[in-house]
């Protein structure tokens, strides 16, 4: 049984579709990469999977429980954890009261047990030196190591994680790879929206490409950015060698 | 210490709560209540009036800076709350009970209409929340003047009181202003240290992520609330004791808000110590500006913009940040090997607070 499901899932606020129909699933410990142009709706379809926006129509599954009546801090509490686009740290908390607030609420941990689940997130997202800077105070790269932080310390069987590369150097990039690597070598399942398509490259075994809202390639990562479909809606035809340079 | 103090994590680490050993301040609760209680006995009845007085705006206060600074709703309506209070007081004390026996049930009633009323306003966000709790203080002021049994707009005098005399009746309320104060501040004070204190932080920082990493938001806004139209409907009814006669206007006056918002916002949002510092300055510039007239609230509205524009974290705030000192501390310091030195850690802090000078009120609405 896959452990995320989703069949025919759309979404449309007024005349702009942010998700036509889409398809696909997602077994536990899979890594899969989504791609696609700007606007192409894939923000909105990991909101929509982790709750903070409801699907229209469609299945959506998480193992075997439908999640279309499931609240965003429930699907938290099974397993669904997310870090977004434009880093949310809790500005006015410490960086260990980021995590210690996912360990609690969303992996339900409480007292010493949460102290150590949200300590060993920091550590694992190489923030543990910084436990009590201020969360505001924080960099690009560190809060982006934030989201994953506070994500990882809500237990998640499945991590969404949102352009968490987007604006890091060569060298961080490849730390956070190797990151998200040991995580899924961890049974964690990963969807992983990039732009920095070496990253995505280097980690994930399959690729999803997304253009208006509708899924137009699913497969191998090199296959699917050799695709005419995808080369034509995100990548303009253009042709990209094996590090995924244009 | 107790064991939540310093609870190791691992070999190397601890999680510390408390700055100094709870054994001081416990000791000095104890003392502070030992003073307090014998107070009608060693002062004047004028002082006596005054610190009931500012143990009623200590109640209000701190409820006021748990709803604003602590879950980020900016409530200009709790005067709503006060009155219902009062006049929950007053009913139970037509209908015979004794008022200070009434204090307990003005509570319950007050987080009985708290509760339909957050389905009303927890639809809004930011401004649009502030002037609806203003609505609704107003339409609830507007009901009760309606209603004859409680003398309409000319007020009702409390009964249950009069064979009391003077003396006595200025003790006893007193006594309920201040033992209303310690629990609001003791309460207050738990419910930040537990769980849903770093809900509430979280969620006024930032509402959607503290969503979608497990946090209750809505329950969570809805218990603190309930919790603050309680604490201010116990506000209410020991007003109410204390000005035996209850009217409209003055029970649901908007001088009750201001006068907590001022208190909170000199003393410093999101502390604990802030709105308690912050009734202690009103109450020494009430007294010793009475004399000018008009100027006292020119200085008022003058120190109030000046706080605002220079120390918008209130002056606990400075104290805290500058000395990093709490009396009651609610947040979790890990430190031991690996964790940057704590020193340096708290001078970034510092240095971050001075260079955005937000207020945790300051934030975007990052609402849906």
């Amino acid at each position: 049984m896959p452990l995320l499901q989703l069949e025919g899932v759309s979404k449309r606020f007024g005349q702009v579709v942010v998700a036509d129909g889409i398809t696909f699933q997602l077994e536990a410990g899979s890594s899969v990469g989504v791609v696609g142009p700007n606007g192409a709706g894939k923000t909105s379809m990991f909101a929509i999977i982790s709750g903070d926006i409801k699907a229209d129509s469609g299945v959506l599954r998480l193992a075997d429980q439908d999640l279309h009546r499931v609240s965003t801090p429930q699907r938290c509490r099974l397993g669904i954890g997310r870090t977004y686009q434009i880093p949310q740290p809790f500005e006015h908390m410490t960086v260990f009261e980021n995590a210690l607030l996912a360990a609690q609420q969303g992996a339900r941990r409480r007292g010493r047990e949460s102290y150590e689940a949200a300590y060993r997130a920091l550590e694992r997202a190489g923030l543990a030196a910084l436990a009590n800077r201020p969360a505001g105070s924080l960099a690009l790269l560190h809060r982006k190591r934030l989201e994953l932080a506070r994500a990882l310390a809500s237990n998640p069987r499945i991590l969404l994680l949102d352009e968490i590369a987007g604006g890091l150097t060569d060298a961080e990039v490849v730390e956070l790879s190797d990151v998200i690597r040991t995580l899924q070598s961890d049974g964690i399942a990963i969807l992983w929206i990039e732009h920095v398509v070496r990253a995505l490259l280097s980690t994930v075994d399959r690729l999803l490409c997304l253009a208006n809202g509708a899924l137009v390639a699913d497969g191998d990562p090199h296959e699917v950015l050799a695709s005419d479909a995808v080369r034509r809606v995100y990548l303009g035809g253009r042709i990209i060698n094996e590090s995924g340079i244009a | 210490m107790s064991v939540e103090d310093l609870t190791p994590v691992d070999q190397s680490i601890t999680v510390k709560r408390n700055q100094i050993p709870v054994a001081y301040t416990l000791g000095g609760v104890v003392a502070l209540a030992v003073f307090f209680t014998w107070a009608p006995w060693i002062l004047p009845a004028s002082d006596v009036t005054i610190l009931m007085n500012f143990f009623i705006l200590v109640i209000m206060a701190t409820m006021w800076n748990l709803l604003a600074g602590y879950a980020g709703m900016v409530s200009i309506g709790q005067q709503g709350f006060i009155g219902l209070g009062a006049y929950a007081t007053l009913y139970f004390a037509i209908k015979g009970m004794d008022p200070f026996f009434a204090i307990p049930l003005a509570v319950i009633v007050c987080a009985v209409i708290a509760f339909p009323v957050t389905f009303l306003l927890f639809r809004l966000r930011g401004g649009y929340f502030a002037v609806a709790t203003w609505v609704v203080a107003n339409s609830a002021m507007l009901i009760i003047g309606s209603i004859a049994f409680f003398g309409g707009g000319t007020g009702h005098y409390l009964p249950g009181l009069t064979n009391l005399s003077f003396k006595v009746l200025n003790h006893d309320t007193y006594l309920a202003a201040w033992f209303v104060a310690l629990v609001v501040v003791v309460a207050t004070y738990i419910l930040l240290r537990s769980r849903l204190g770093l809900v509430l932080s979280s969620v006024r920082d930032n509402e959607v992520a503290s969503r979608s990493s497990g946090a209750k938001v809505t329950s969570t806004r809805r218990t603190v609330f309930i919790v603050a139209a309680a604490g201010c409907g116990a506000a209410g009814a020991v007003l109410a004791i204390s000005q035996p006669f209850i009217q409209l206007g003055n029970e649901f006056n908007l001088q009750w808000a201001a006068e907590m918002l001022f208190a909170s916002m000199i003393g410093g949002l999101g502390t604990i110590e802030g709105p308690i510092l912050g009734c202690v300055i009103f109450f020494v510039l009430q007294q010793s500006l009475q004399n000018y007239g008009a100027w006292y609230l020119i200085i008022f509205g003058a120190l109030a913009v000046g706080v605002a524009i220079w120390q918008p974290r209130g002056i606990w705030g400075f104290v805290r940040d500058t000395f990093h000192f709490e009396l009651l501390p609610v947040g979790y310091r890990v430190s031991g090997a690996g964790v940057t030195n704590e020193a340096r850690s708290a001078m970034r802090t510092v240095r971050w607070l001075r260079r955005t000078q937000k207020t945790p009120l300051e934030q975007d609405d990052k609402s849906p």
